[in-house]
């Protein structure tokens, strides 16, 4: 089909499925008394659509975030020319409109541990944290000042409306010359997030080729189109700063594919003598995000595996007893869509559960 | 969900100490934690040092100086008002339990965060001589309070106005020069506690500092509050806010804290040029 009349544009008709959704999903809540609480830990997409769910099957449901506004990586993240902040806004209110609380300013593992919520009567919980913790590259300079995580730059932009500084508070320095590490779609929105804060001109530093880009075509494409220009085949080795502390260039190496590694992409292998410099003043680290450790090591029966990841079995327990999880801090960084959908299995499976 | 502040005092001409009523957090706040708190919609998130707590009247003591437009926007609130936002607490509590002969230095409105700390050291059965000090009388705040947890207390202030005429480290030269203590715990400006942590390593007293940086998220999410201890970068957030001084890279660190400096002073030209009488009120969240 791909050949003849083009691929099917999945970004596309998940677009239209959740406009309809607006416009078209039952508004009432459930009648009748409550069934057992539930406490769903992180108000991302799988959050909140585990949430959902059960509050339609009539549980008694609270959501816990630790930020002051819902909406996970939706909010904090994704930038409102790619998902403006109202439909976030409105999906929380629907989830709210179905009776589920929405707990802000609430860290799970430090304003209150899951033993003390089960003494306040939540039987079962869900854990969609996300992946929150931001990598770096580990290379010389890189707590320079005008290097960001994404996250950082993401949450600054996004979540404290740094671009309307200084009517909001919180700031956010950009520089003439921005170079977003990473290719994926978080580097996208950050180098997309660059120029409409200013940059002159921004650059993403990938070690790969296009091909193996992790980014969605679209989001390449729309990158391209506004200007973004891409130095593939190059990571950075270093970076260096002026007197006061502030990031001025970049040593990159320039990069040839090698063998397939464990992700079945080619590895790039770095071609000695390569190296040269580029003149950066802001640099963006988007090479992806890892499970932020602050919740499980609170929880020393809960199994991770290597990679600090929640291990889940078929019904999306844990290795804990009625504490289910589910989206990236099971998964790994993935998407919006497979984060909903592992929040949509583990309501059901939670549902089973409770009913046991 | 709204943060209601049930008194504030004026310590000084630049410090406040505030109680808000805030009962999860108090019900498991521990010494040497701080909480977030934002304003309001448009406000900025900011680490306080939770200085005191009471569980059974949910309520969270907070001093600060004001600094910058946050700090100063929360000076011009009254009893009564509330905060949008405050989340805690955070950070690694303090945990040096019983360590024997203990020396406490704080400078500035760092002193506030060492109250905690002494109540914490003279409560494990530890020896407690407190330093602090001050650029000048007015400005000293806690003496009564610190004299309550503290077995000596030195006072100093730059000008001679009370107490010895010195910084707090040239009597804590002294001490350590005919005393052996077991432990040194310090909070203040950065350029004080790096020196007070050159002077401590030269005869090797192992030295707590608590780091007051930058945050945004102060869950380990954002890393603008990241530094470089002993050559391993740390989030001040999770991993401290407390480290081992003597493996802070306090260049590095003092060079990240002035990273926006000059939005910081244009955002509290700002409101200054917006709030001349500190008529500003807090808006409904």
């Amino acid at each position: 089909m791909a050949k003849k009349q083009g691929a099917v544009g999945i970004g596309d008709l998940e677009r239209f499925v959740a406009d309809w959704g607006l416009k078209n999903r039952p508004k009432t809540k459930r009648a009748g008394p409550k069934l057992e609480k539930v406490a769903i830990i992180g108000s991302g997409p799988a959050g909140l659509t585990c949430a959902g769910d059960l509050a339609r099957k009539g549980y008694d449901v609270t959501i816990f975030e630790s930020l002051h506004k819902p909406g996970g990586v939706l909010t904090y993240g994704i930038p409102e020319f790619r998902l403006p902040k109202d439909i976030v806004d409105r999906e929380a209110g629907y989830v709210k409109s179905l009776g589920v609380n929405i707990e802000v300013n609430f860290l799970v593992g430090r304003t209150k541990g899951i033993d003390e919520l089960k003494s306040d009567g939540f039987k079962a919980f869900f854990i969609g944290i996300g992946a929150g913790l931001p990598y770096f590259l580990g290379v010389e300079g890189e707590n320079l000042n005008g290097i960001y995580s994404a996250n950082e730059f993401l949450t600054r932009t996004n979540l404290m409306k740094s671009y309307l500084f200084p009517e909001y508070d919180t700031p956010i320095r950009i520089g003439e010359h921005v170079g977003v590490i990473g290719a994926g779609n978080v580097a996208m929105d950050s180098a997309r997030c660059a120029l409409r804060l200013g940059a002159k001109e921004v650059h993403i530093v990938y070690r790969r080729t296009e091909s193996e880009m992790p980014a969605r075509i679209d989001e390449i494409k729309r990158a391209k189109e506004e200007g973004i220009r891409f130095e593939l085949l190059t990571h950075p080795t270093g970076f260096f700063g002026d007197e006061k502390g502030w990031v001025r260039e970049a040593e990159l190496l320039k990069n040839q594919l090698g063998e397939p590694d464990a992700s079945g992409r080619r590895r790039p292998v770095p071609i000695k003598g390569s190296e040269r410099r580029m003149k950066l003043d802001t640099v963006v680290c988007a090479i992806g995000q890892g499970p932020n450790p602050l919740l499980p090591k609170t929880l020393p029966d809960l199994k991770l595996n290597e990679d600090g990841d929640i291990i889940v079995d078929d019904n999306m327990m844990t290795s804990i007893e009625g504490v289910f999880a589910g989206g990236d801090i099971v998964t790994g960084a993935a998407t919006v869509i497979e984060a909903m959908g592992a929040g949509k299995k583990a309501a059901a499976a939670i549902d089973r559960y409770l009913r046991r | 969900m709204l943060y209601k502040i049930l008194e504030k005092t004026k310590l000084n001409s630049v410090m406040w100490k505030i109680v808000f009523d805030a009962p999860l957090v108090a019900k498991c706040a521990r010494p040497g934690q701080f909480a977030v708190l934002r304003i309001d919609e448009k406000g900025e998130r900011i680490p306080l040092t939770i200085n005191d707590s009471d569980p059974s009247k949910g309520t969270i003591t907070i001093i600060f100086q004001e600094v910058g437009t946050t700090t100063k926007r929360l000076g011009c609130l009254k009893k009564g008002d509330s905060v949008s936002d405050l989340l805690g607490p955070l950070g690694k509590a303090t945990d040096f339990g019983k360590a024997g002969k203990i020396i406490l230095v704080g400078g500035g409105v760092g002193i506030a965060e060492i109250l905690p700390i002494a109540k914490y050291a003279k409560n494990n059965g530890n020896y407690v001589l407190t330093i602090i000090g001050s650029r000048t009388k007015e400005l000293l705040i806690l003496e009564d309070e610190l004299k309550r947890y503290s077995d000596e207390l030195i006072i100093t202030t730059n000008d001679g106005s009370y107490g010895r005429k010195a910084l707090v480290i040239e009597p804590l030269k002294s001490i350590l020069a005919k005393d052996r203590f077991d432990l040194c715990y310090s909070v203040g400006p950065d350029i004080m506690m790096k020196a007070l942590c050159e002077v401590t390593k030269i005869c090797g007293l192992k030295t707590i500092v608590s780091l007051d940086a930058n945050m945004v998220d102060a869950t380990g999410m954002c890393a603008t509050c990241r530094v470089t201890v002993g050559g391993k970068t740390r989030f001040t957030c999770v991993d401290g806010p407390e480290f081992d001084g003597h493996l802070v890279d306090w260049d590095g660190f003092m060079m990240r804290q002035k990273r926006f400096v000059n939005e910081e002073k244009s955002s509290l030209k700002l409101f200054e040029a917006q709030h001349k009488d500190c008529r500003y009120k807090v808006q409904d969240a």
